[in-house]
């Protein structure tokens, strides 16, 4: 890799020995990408230090729990460093407990004070607790053009494709090393050439609610894996709900990081722009078969109708969700049968909160929760068999990590599930 | 070099060498969620390796896919000591590049022959990841001798 006179500073050191650290790693990184520089961020989400019981007991070793943890894994270290405040702009994405019901959760109270503590670490050193895998949804809007440094493959998809932003799925090491240094190798979506598409996805069927965005994002994802659709036909113009289901879906069952929509999104006012100088190697059409094809994949592993735990909120649900949800719960009662657990940003839920939003999910026996979710988390209600879900990525998801049944419906089809403790969506 | 082996040459990905069984699938590998790290075994419902572990093999795939927390994961597979002993792989992607690195296991990419051609599981494979050079002895070969 070339790196400037201010790179080659921090690698010998002169920077102090945790940016040298974190550039030793950059430089690994950078080798094994194939990249020829970096490129200056100053717009990095990670989970920088984040704490686990695992880690706690992985690195028994004397010193600052935070610096011990930060350098072994975050910076991939043989010595320990002192980590020093960001240098850039670095927020913290979701986590593994929601602070104020981590009971509710099932979570110990050591795995509540590790988190505790890890949190207040990073606080202080200038990290943005957002705690949310939906930072877009909670203060951090990166604009057109902007290089950032972002994990979570559905915001990674959201703010490349919907927002013009520039960032890699990069990983926690490496946003934990962006952090010191404000530095990302210059690879892949960071450069204009690999922003074009290469797939083009007809829509023949229409496509409107967030089910149907759900499953044309996992079954694009499922044909294009890492590539570059290209989506034009009958979809009406999508919001930001509706994108983010899309994109974590397509995500999910492939590896999407950028889509176009001819129209809609910023760098695809047309088919022309959206290709650019390349030419689609294939033309995929989506149609009534293959949305109920993609239905059927989602439910697969759901047999029984009985319904113990509905889950929402993946990724973390908007006030319009939650607003949603409490008009279809309104007045009602969710079955004692069946919890419900709804997941979403501190930030959401502040304003929720003084809505009256929160009061509604309580009246109704269900719970809004923060920071995490079922899979993140890995936490479900005691006893939980089977799950009904309107996300299409959490169905890919949680199922596998929890070993648990799962249904994929509407919003509206998980609702009633949870009123009546039984499942009654139906293919669309 | 005897008749059942086959050279391929690629580039460096993570410098070092190792020598093992291969894995091979044609299907990306998801990371987090994906596989389960304490065990080393692939996890995610409808893959062809699902409940098959990867720890002490040579895996051979086509490259990541999924979550970001790719590289946490396998980096949770090196302190757990169920890391694969190599890999081979054919799409660069940074959830792959990020995750070889901090495994710190050899790793070799852009090969002149499709590794998920030439290689089968069970095959033994040796990876000289820093001259870029990947030798496969065939298993066929290896039980006829």
């Amino acid at each position: 890799m070339k790196l400037t006179d201010a790179e080659q500073a921090m690698l010998d050191g002169r920077e102090g020995k945790a940016r040298q650290k974190a550039m030793e790693l950059l430089v690994r990184y950078g080798e094994a990408l194939g990249a020829e520089r970096f490129v200056d961020t100053n717009n990095v989400a990670g989970v920088p230090g984040s704490s686990t019981p695992f880690l706690e007991n992985y690195y028994q070793e004397p010193g600052n729990r935070y610096d011990v943890i930060f350098s072994r894994f975050d910076l991939d270290s043989d010595e320990v460093v002192e980590v020093p405040r960001a240098v850039v702009h670095t927020c913290h994405l979701q986590g593994g407990v929601d602070p104020d019901n981590w009971q509710v959760l099932g979570a110990t109270p050591e795995v509540a004070r590790i988190s505790r503590e890890s949190e207040v670490a990073a606080s202080g050193r200038d990290v943005r607790i957002l705690k949310t895998c939906t930072p877009y949804l909670a203060g951090n809007v990166p604009v057109m053009g902007e290089h950032c440094a972002w994990m979570e493959s559905s915001a990674v998809v959201y703010i490349n494709s919907v927002l013009g932003a520039r960032t890699n799925t990069e990983g926690r090491e490496s946003t934990s090393a962006a952090m010191l240094t404000g530095k990302i190798p210059d690879f892949g979506l960071h450069r204009d050439e690999n922003r074009y598409g290469t797939h083009r996805i007809e829509v023949e069927t229409d496509v409107e609610s967030i089910m149907d965005w759900g499953m044309l994002g996992y079954f694009v994802g499922d044909v294009v894996g890492e590539r570059i659709p290209v989506l034009t036909g009958r979809f009406s113009s999508p919001e930001t709900i509706r994108y983010k289901h899309f994109g974590a879906a397509a995500a999910s069952s492939g590896g999407v990081e950028m889509y176009h929509l001819v129209g809609a999104t910023p760098e695809a006012a047309t088919l022309e722009q959206a290709f650019g100088p390349k030419r689609p190697v294939e033309t995929i059409r989506y149609g009534k078969a293959e949305r109920r094809r993609t239905y059927e994949t989602l439910n697969a592993n759901a047999h029984d109708p009985n319904v113990d735990y509905v889950m929402l909120g993946c990724p973390h649900a908007a006030l319009e969700q939650i607003q949603e949800i409490c008009a279809l719960l309104a007045g009602k009662r969710i079955s004692s049968k069946c919890n419900l657990w709804i997941f979403t940003s501190r930030a959401v839920r502040a304003v929720a909160d003084r809505d009256g939003l929160t009061k509604v999910i309580r009246d109704a026996g269900g719970v809004l929760l923060t920071d995490t979710c079922s899979a993140i988390g890995q936490a479900l209600p005691p006893g939980t068999r089977v799950a009904a879900l309107d996300s299409a990525k959490q169905v890919h998801y949680l199922p596998a990590i929890m070993g648990i049944e799962a249904w994929f419906g509407t919003t509206r089809d998980c609702i009633n599930a949870a009123l009546t403790g039984r499942w009654q969506g139906e293919a669309p | 070099m005897s008749k059942g082996t086959v050279v391929l040459r690629g580039r460096k990905v993570v410098g070092g060498c190792a020598e093992g069984e291969a894995l091979v699938t044609h299907q990306t590998i998801s990371g987090w969620g994906g596989v389960n790290p304490m065990t080393g075994t692939v996890v995610e419902t409808r893959h062809e390796l699902r409940g098959v572990s990867f720890k002490d093999k040579v895996l051979v795939f086509p490259g990541a896919k999924g979550s970001s927390g790719w590289s946490a994961v396998f980096h949770f597979a090196r302190l757990a000591g169920t890391a694969p002993k190599a890999m081979v792989f054919n799409e660069m992607t940074t959830k792959i590049a990020l995750g070889a690195v901090v495994m710190r296991v050899p790793s070799v990419t852009e090969l002149d022959r499709d590794p998920l051609e030439v290689i089968e599981t069970g095959d033994w494979v040796k990876v000289d990841a820093d001259k870029g050079v990947v030798e496969v002895r065939k298993a066929a070969q290896r039980k006829a001798s």
